[in-house]
C-alpha cells in the first residue's frame, strides 16, 4: 500500500500532558492541608504527621476501596451496580458460615467446621460471581437498565442476609479466615486489586472494551466487540469484588451480619466519581478512583480528628461529591470548546 | 365548527390576508463550519396553492424548512409572513404566527391518547383549571369528522399504525388552523388509500386558503397534487415553475443538472473473481429480495433516496441487523451473518453511515479509536494483553498514510473535525486488512480536501483488489468512483448501470420512480 498515496508526517503517539488524575490529587493536596491547618490552629498538633491516624484513615476506606474498583470499571462501561453492598452482606454471611471454628458449639453447620480457609473463600467469591452474572444477563441480554437490574439484585440480597440464619450475627470464624480482616491486609487485598485493575483496564482488551463500550455502545458493536459477553463479563467481576469486600469486613470483624455493608454501594459509587469516572460512561480511571478514595478517608478521620460531629460529616461528603461532579462537567465543557 | 373549538383553546384564526405571497424566503443564506447549506435561495408561496419544494437529499431542503421553523436562524436574507418580517425563535413561536409543520418524522407521545396528541399545550381546562378530558374527546372527534379520519380520540398512540399515526400528525397541523402549513415527505410511510386521503384533505385546505408547502421526492405526487413547484440543488435556488408547465424530466433536470466540479479520480484497475454474491436477502418491511455480485477490485455505487433501504442491506451485510431470508455467500463460502464478529471473520469492514452515532468513540483519544477493531481479532496475547507497541506503530503508519490532522494521538477524537473523524474511522477498518469494504456515505458532511483524499484511496485500495461497496447520497460521487450502480427504491433494487451508461438523469429515474 506504500506507495498508492503520499505520506503524511509521522504523529506523535502520545504529548507530555499531565494525566487528568493529576486536578484529583490537587483536590486531594488542598482537603489534607486545610486539616493541617485546621489541626494547628484548634487541637495545636499536625493531622498528617502521624503514621498511626494515616494508617487508620486508609484502612477505614480500604473495604469500600476494593467494592470501588469493581464499582469504577462498571460505570467506564456506561452502567451503575447498586447492588455491592448487599452482595457484602450477603456474602459475609454465607463464607462466613463455612469458615466457623469446630469449638463453637453453635456453628450454621456443625458438621462443617475448620474447615481450610480457602473453602469459605472460594464459595464466597463463586456466590458474588454468581450475583454478578445475573446482574450481567439481565441488562445484557434483558436489556433491563442496569439501575433497575441491580436495584432488584440489591433488594434480593439483602433478604438473602436476613434470611440465611433468620436475622442471627454468624461468628467464631477459624484464624485462617480471619486473617484476611487481620492488621493492615484489607489494605494489602486492597492495593492488590487496584494494581491488578490498573493494568487490566490500561493495557488489557478487557479495559479497552470496557471503555469502548461506555464510550459508544452502537460503535463499540460495529467494531466487532461482543457487548452482551463484554457486560456480563464486568458486572461479574463487579460483584466479586464486593464479595470479596464482605469477606474481608467479616474476617476483620470475625462477625458476620445481615446489615453489613449497608450503603456501601453509594460510598463506592461516590469515591468513583469524585475520582473523576465520568456516569456517562467511557471516562476514568483505577487511579482516579484511588485518589477519591483517599479523599473519602481524609475528610472522615479530618472530622473525626477535629472531633466535629459526625453529621457534619456526612453532609459535608454530599457537599463534596457533588462538587467533584460539578467540577468535572465544568472541565469536560472547558476540554471540548478549546479546540 | 373547527373554528368554534379553536376559538375555545386560544389558538388564533386564520388571518385574511390579500397579497400576493403569503409566506416569502428571499435571499437566505446558511452557513455550517466548512459547508453552504443554503445559498441566496427564495421560495414564494401563495395563499390556497400547493407549492412543492423538490431536490436531491443534501439539497437544502431541510436546512430552510428548519430555518421557517425557527430552529436556525438564517445568516443572511429574511423570510416574510403575510408581508411581515417573521422572527421566530421557536417551534411555538412559528404556530402562533399560524405556520404549520408536519415533520418527515412522526413527533408523537406514544404512550398518551390521540386526543391529548392533538390537543397538547391547549388542552381546554374546566374546573379550578383541570383538564376537560371529555370536552377533548368531542374536540378530537369533530376535528376527525371535518378531515374524515376514523380513530377513536381515547386510542393510545403507541397501539396505532404508522399510516395512523402519519394521519393524527396531519389533523393535529389542520387543528392549527394556520395559513401556511408545511409538509415534509408526508406520505413516506402511508399507503396508497391514505395518500388519496390526505390529498382530498389537501385539497380541501387549499380551497379554504392555505398556503401548503409540500415536499416530496415523488415524482407523481406533485403532477397530482402540486400548483407551483421550486426546485433547490446544493443549496441553491434553481427556479419556481408551474407544475403545468414542466415535464417530469424537466424536473429531474433542474434537480441534478450541476457539473461534476469535484474530481473523482477513479483509475481503471483489473477486476477480478466474485468474492461477495448476495442472494434474495430481505428483511420485512425494511427490503426486499436484494440480490447482486461483488468482484475484487470492483467499485459498486450504491444509489437511492435516504429511506431505500440502502444502509440496511449494509446493516444485513455486516451482521449489524441481520436479514431474515436469503443468502450470502464471500468467496464461495456460505456465511450466515448473524454478528459483525461473524463479518469481520471473513474479511468483511463497515463504515457506518454516522460517524457520531456508530462510529467515533468521541470521549475517547484517536489511538484507542483507531485500534478497536484490529485489537478485537489480532495483537493480543493470551493474556490478554494489547501489543501495544506493535499496535501503536501501525496505528501511526495509518494516520501517517490517511493524513489524519492532529495533534497527537492522544487527542480526544470529538476535538477532531468531522474529516479527519472520517479517516479515522477509515483507518480503524483498513488495519483489519479487508478484503470486502462496506462505505456508507464516506464523504457526508466533510470539506472538499479530505473528500478527494478520501476517493484517492478508495481507489487505491480497489487497487490492490479490495472490494468496494459504496452507498452514497451524492450522485457526483456514486457516477465518478463506481465501476457499476446499484440503485434502490423502496427497499428493492430497481436496476444495476454500468459505469459507461450511467447518467444523474438516468440514476434518478431509477431512484425516484
Amino acid at each position: 500500500m506504500q506507495d498508492t498515496y503520499t505520506t503524511g508526517a509521522e504523529i506523535k503517539a502520545a504529548p507530555r500532558r499531565l494525566p487528568p488524575e493529576v486536578n484529583i490529587l490537587f483536590v486531594l493536596v488542598g482537603i489534607a492541608l486545610v486539616f493541617e491547618i485546621l489541626g494547628w490552629i484548634f487541637q495545636g498538633q499536625s493531622f498528617l504527621m502521624s503514621i498511626d491516624r494515616l494508617k487508620i484513615m486508609i484502612l477505614q476506606v480500604s473495604v469500600i476501596g476494593i467494592i470501588s474498583v469493581g464499582v469504577t470499571q462498571v460505570i467506564i462501561a456506561g452502567g451503575i451496580d447498586l447492588s455491592s453492598g448487599s452482595v457484602v452482606g450477603a456474602v459475609a454471611m454465607f463464607a462466613m458460615s463455612f469458615a466457623q471454628v469446630s469449638t463453637y458449639a453453635r456453628a450454621v453447620y456443625p458438621d462443617l467446621t475448620d474447615l481450610p480457609a480457602i473453602v469459605p473463600i472460594a464459595l464466597g467469591l463463586m456466590a458474588g460471581a454468581l450475583v454478578g452474572l445475573i446482574n450481567g444477563a439481565l441488562i445484557a441480554y434483558a436489556k433491563i437498565p442496569p439501575f433497575i437490574a441491580t436495584l432488584g439484585t440489591m433488594v434480593t440480597a439483602r433478604g438473602f442476609a436476613k434470611w440465611y440464619t433468620k436475622g442471627q450475627p454468624i461468628s467464631f470464624p477459624t484464624d485462617d479466615f480471619a486473617f484476611i480482616g487481620k492488621g493492615m491486609m484489607p489494605v494489602a487485598i486492597f492495593l492488590a486489586v487496584a494494581a491488578i485493575f490498573h493494568v487490566a483496564m490500561k493495557y488489557t482488551r478487557y479495559g479497552k472494551f470496557t471503555y469502548a463500550i461506555g464510550a459508544n455502545q452502537q460503535a463499540a458493536r460495529v467494531s466487532g466487540i461482543n457487548v452482551e459477553h463484554h457486560l456480563i463479563k464486568v458486572y461479574v467481576v463487579a460483584a466479586t469484588l464486593a464479595a470479596l469486600a464482605g469477606m474481608v469486613v467479616a474476617a476483620r470483624g470475625q462477625t458476620a451480619q445481615a446489615g453489613m455493608g449497608l450503603a456501601y454501594e453509594l460510598d463506592a459509587i461516590a469515591m468513583a466519581v469524585i475520582g473523576g469516572v465520568s456516569l456517562t460512561g467511557g471516562r476514568g480511571s483505577i487511579l482516579g478512583t484511588m485518589i477519591g478514595m483517599v479523599i473519602f478517608g481524609v475528610i472522615i478521620s479530618g472530622f473525626t480528628f477535629l472531633r466535629l460531629d459526625a453529621y457534619y460529616q456526612e453532609m459535608i461528603k454530599g457537599v463534596i461529591i457533588v462538587a467533584a461532579v460539578v467540577a468535572d462537567v465544568y472541565r469536560q465543557k472547558k476540554r471540548t470548546k478549546k479546540s | 365548527m373547527l373554528d368554534a373549538t379553536l376559538s375555545t383553546t386560544g389558538a388564533q384564526g386564520r388571518r385574511h390576508y390579500d397579497g400576493e405571497f403569503i409566506l416569502e424566503v428571499d435571499g437566505v443564506r446558511k452557513e455550517f463550519p466548512g459547508v453552504v447549506a443554503l445559498d441566496n435561495v427564495q421560495l414564494k408561496i401563495r395563499p390556497g396553492s400547493v407549492h412543492a419544494l423538490m431536490g436531491e437529499n443534501g439539497a437544502g431542503k431541510s436546512t430552510l424548512m428548519k430555518i421557517i421553523a425557527g430552529v436556525y436562524n438564517p445568516d443572511r436574507g429574511e423570510v416574510r409572513f403575510a408581508g411581515e418580517k417573521l422572527v421566530i425563535r421557536t417551534p411555538i413561536d412559528a404556530l402562533n404566527c399560524g405556520i404549520a409543520m408536519i415533520h418527515q418524522e412522526l413527533n408523537l407521545m406514544n404512550t398518551m391518547t390521540v386526543a391529548e396528541n392533538v390537543w397538547i399545550r391547549r388542552e381546554p381546562k374546566g374546573a379550578f383549571g383541570l383538564i376537560d378530558h371529555a370536552r377533548m374527546g368531542t374536540m378530537t372527534a369533530e376535528l376527525f369528522a371535518s378531515l374524515n379520519i376514523h380513530l377513536d380520540p381515547l386510542a393510545i398512540v403507541g397501539d396505532l399504525t404508522v399510516a395512523q399515526k402519519q394521519m393524527i400528525e396531519i389533523a393535529k397541523a389542520v387543528s392549527y388552523n394556520s395559513d401556511v402549513l408545511i409538509m415534509d415527505e408526508p406520505t413516506s410511510a402511508i399507503t396508497e388509500t391514505e395518500v388519496e386521503h390526505l390529498f382530498a384533505i389537501i385539497r380541501d385546505l387549499r380551497a379554504r386558503g392555505v398556503g401548503i408547502v409540500y415536499i416530496t421526492h415523488k415524482m407523481n405526487e406533485i403532477f397530482e397534487i402540486a400548483d407551483e413547484l421550486t426546485v433547490f440543488r446544493d443549496g441553491k435556488y434553481i427556479s419556481t415553475v408551474p407544475a403545468s408547465e414542466v415535464t417530469r424530466d424537466d424536473i429531474i433536470r433542474m434537480m441534478v443538472g450541476r457539473e461534476i466540479t469535484e474530481m473523482f479520480p477513479k483509475v481503471d484497475c483489473p477486476i477480478g473473481d466474485v468474492i461477495l454474491d448476495v442472494q434474495n436477502l430481505s428483511l420485512p418491511g425494511v427490503f426486499d429480495n436484494i440480490s447482486f455480485k461483488l468482484r475484487k477490485g470492483e467499485i459498486l455505487g450504491v444509489a437511492g433516496l435516504v429511506g431505500s433501504g440502502r444502509s440496511n442491506v449494509a446493516e444485513a451485510l455486516f451482521g449489524v441487523h441481520p436479514a431474515e431470508t436469503g443468502d450470502i455467500w464471500i468467496d464461495g463460502e456460505h456465511v450466515v451473518m448473524t454478528s459483525p464478529q461473524v463479518a469481520m471473520d471473513h474479511g468483511l469492514a463497515f463504515l457506518t453511515e454516522d460517524r457520531k452515532e456508530t462510529g467515533c468513540f468521541l470521549v475517547l483519544d484517536c489511538l484507542e479509536n483507531m485500534q478497536m477493531a484490529l485489537i478485537t481479532r489480532d495483537k493480543v496475547n493470551g493474556a490478554g494483553f494489547v501489543q501495544q507497541a506493535e499496535v501503536t506503530r501501525l496505528v501511526q503508519e495509518y494516520s501517517a498514510k490517511l493524513r489524519v490532522k492532529t495533534p497527537n494521538l492522544a487527542e480526544r477524537v470529538e476535538n477532531l473535525s468531522g474529516g479527519n473523524q472520517q479517516k479515522l474511522l477509515i483507518a480503524r477498518w483498513l488495519l483489519t486488512n479487508p478484503r470486502i469494504l462496506i462505505l456508507d456515505e464516506p464523504t457526508r458532511g466533510i470539506d472538499v480536501g479530505a473528500k478527494s483524499e478520501i476517493h484517492r484511496l478508495i481507489t487505491a485500495l480497489a487497487g490492490q483488489g479490495v472490494a468496494v461497496l459504496m452507498i452514497s447520497s451524492e450522485l457526483p460521487e456514486v457516477l465518478g468512483m463506481s465501476d457499476r450502480i446499484m440503485v434502490m427504491h423502496e427497499g428493492r433494487v430497481s436496476g444495476f448501470l454500468d459505469r459507461a451508461e450511467a447518467t444523474q438523469v438516468r440514476v434518478m429515474e431509477l431512484a425516484a420512480k
